[in-house]
């Protein structure tokens, strides 16, 4: 009896209880990264703008989320911040908003290389038919960035769903938490029960980025062909 | 050139600024956490606690037979069986919020929680930044070691690897008190469990009634030193300053021990994962 560790999976509502556990993760990753990406995108197309205070604005805000690691920032939105502004979110508010504005910081950084990388004769041409700037991002820079920032932003999004194993860091009962909760208390009749345990949220993770990167680098080579003929 | 030199001197500032940011953040939180607690501001009271209609309370989930969830998916164990107790004599419904040893501290300070119950031992730091009601549970720290190369006397240890909890006071025993030993830090019960049957380390150190429960079922691990250091004890605790919910709770603690309802609660949620090595009177307070 004692080998068959799998069966932790299905004592009880084991099994349920880290779907239920994957679903808050997803939940969380999926709010974050819509509201994140579409600042991202906005907040890319303003730093490809010639002012220079916005400019340093907007890269200051990429630095502080690109250089402060994702655990101090949950820490800092979770514990601290609360004392001193005696703003009080719950958990998974706040797991959202960290996330979302870490890929906003991110995603600015992908928009912005990508529009920069547009070739200049694209942009000139643009100007030279008397569009205006608004014209010029919406017809002429975007719909060519976006094929250029595609993987980039697959990437992240891979990175992010990965990211949310923190969150157990801000009781945040995702799927990590969880299957804690399941090895622990199932230490004594199942010893074995934390490799199964870990194994299906390799699998779970597994099956939600594979995916994922899979389309990245189908697109990648996709656009690569249409690129170079 | 001239361009680039700008580029970098933006890119400078922006890390000096953001540091700065931090820095400025971490300095004064902790100089409004002092302020807080004098102008009771932001905490629970019990009048607020009774107006909403629940207490949120801190509790362990990976952590039997203190504060665990079962395959049902309930919370249970010694310390959710008081929290219960607790919030059905105050007529409010509990709400529980999982928390790790390392920030129990943190979700009271920043009203996360209103008490916390989460097997927490009293020390002289912790109470410069908590405040803790009567103890319902004393314990001491214990060291466990494979029984093939035991750890038996605490000089065995230097320069050899520990294993602890971050947060705990095993942790705080060995960082103050015995230098010498080399700590292996975890984040929780599950890693440093896990580490020490990789044979990361010479023993593992953690309050000795919760040692007993692991090496029960684990016939290849004994408890060496039974108890090293001082006795300590397990309590409530509150934000610091809450008065109205500390002496609430401290009467309650009296109430309940009168009423012999830690004999009962040790009975159904201890007794079964402790060995015969441990009676009710080496973890219950009379």
């Amino acid at each position: 009896m004692a080998h068959s560790g799998i069966n932790v999976l299905f004592e009880g509502r084991n099994l349920i209880r880290l779907f239920g556990g994957l679903w808050t993760t997803i939940e969380i990753a999926a709010v974050a990264l819509i509201l994140g990406l579409i600042l991202g995108v906005i907040l890319g197309v303003l730093r490809t703008f010639q002012n220079r205070l916005l400019r340093v604005i907007l890269r200051l805000y990429l630095e502080f989320f690109r250089i402060i690691p994702t655990v101090v920032l949950l820490f800092l939105f979770y514990y601290i911040l609360p004392k001193q502004m005696g703003l009080n979110l719950l958990a998974n508010e706040v797991a959202t908003l960290v996330f979302a504005l870490w890929t906003a910081a991110e995603m600015s950084d992908i928009v912005r290389g990508a529009l920069i990388s547009v070739p200049q004769h694209q942009r000139e041409s643009g100007m030279a038919i008397g569009l205006s700037r608004w014209q010029l991002y919406r017809y002429v820079l975007i719909p060519q960035a976006v094929s250029l920032e595609l993987p980039a932003t697959i990437n992240l999004v891979t990175r992010v769903i990965k990211t949310t194993s923190l969150l157990m860091l801000i009781s945040v009962m995702d799927v990590i938490n969880v299957g804690q909760q399941v090895v622990e208390a199932n230490n004594q009749k199942y010893p074995t029960g934390v490799f199964w345990v870990y194994g299906i949220i390799f699998v779970m993770y597994f099956a939600i980025d594979y995916p994922l990167s899979w389309w990245a680098k189908r697109m990648d080579k996709k656009r690569l062909e249409r690129a170079n003929g | 050139m001239k361009k680039l030199g700008f580029k970098k001197l933006g890119l400078f500032l922006g890390i000096a600024a953001s540091l700065a940011l931090v820095l400025s953040g971490c300095g004064s939180s902790s100089k409004s956490s002092s302020s807080a607690s004098s102008t009771n501001k932001g905490q629970s009271t019990m009048q607020q606690i009774k107006k909403r209609g629940t207490i949120r309370i801190a509790v362990f989930g990976d952590l039997p037979p203190y504060g665990w969830v079962n395959k049902q998916g309930q919370r249970v164990g010694y310390d959710l069986t008081l929290a219960r107790q607790i919030a059905k004599d105050l007529k409010v419904k509990p709400k529980f919020v999982q928390v790790n040893a390392n920030n129990r501290v943190d979700a009271l300070n920043s009203n996360k929680v209103d008490l916390v119950l989460a097997n927490f031992t009293v020390t002289p730091e912790r109470k410069q930044v908590v405040d803790f009601a009567s103890p319902y549970m004393k314990v001491s720290v214990g060291v466990v070691s494979p029984k093939t190369k035991p750890i038996t006397k605490a000089s065995q240890l230097q320069g050899k690897n520990l294993i602890v909890t971050k947060g705990t006071t095993a942790e705080n025993y060995f960082t103050s008190k015995q230098p010498n030993v080399k700590l292996l830090k975890f984040d929780s019960k599950t890693q440093q469990f896990n580490a020490l049957k990789n044979n990361r380390g010479a023993a593992l150190a953690d309050d000795n009634s919760y040692l007993y429960a692991w090496v029960k079922n684990q016939p290849k691990y004994t408890v060496g030193i039974k108890s090293i250091g001082p006795k300590q004890y397990i309590a409530p605790a509150v934000k610091k300053g809450n008065k109205s919910l500390l002496n609430y709770t401290n009467k309650e603690i009296k109430t309940l021990t009168d009423k012999g309802f830690f004999k009962k609660d040790y009975n159904s949620q201890l007794k079964p994962y402790f060995g015969k090595e441990v009676t009710p009177q080496d973890i219950i307070i009379k």
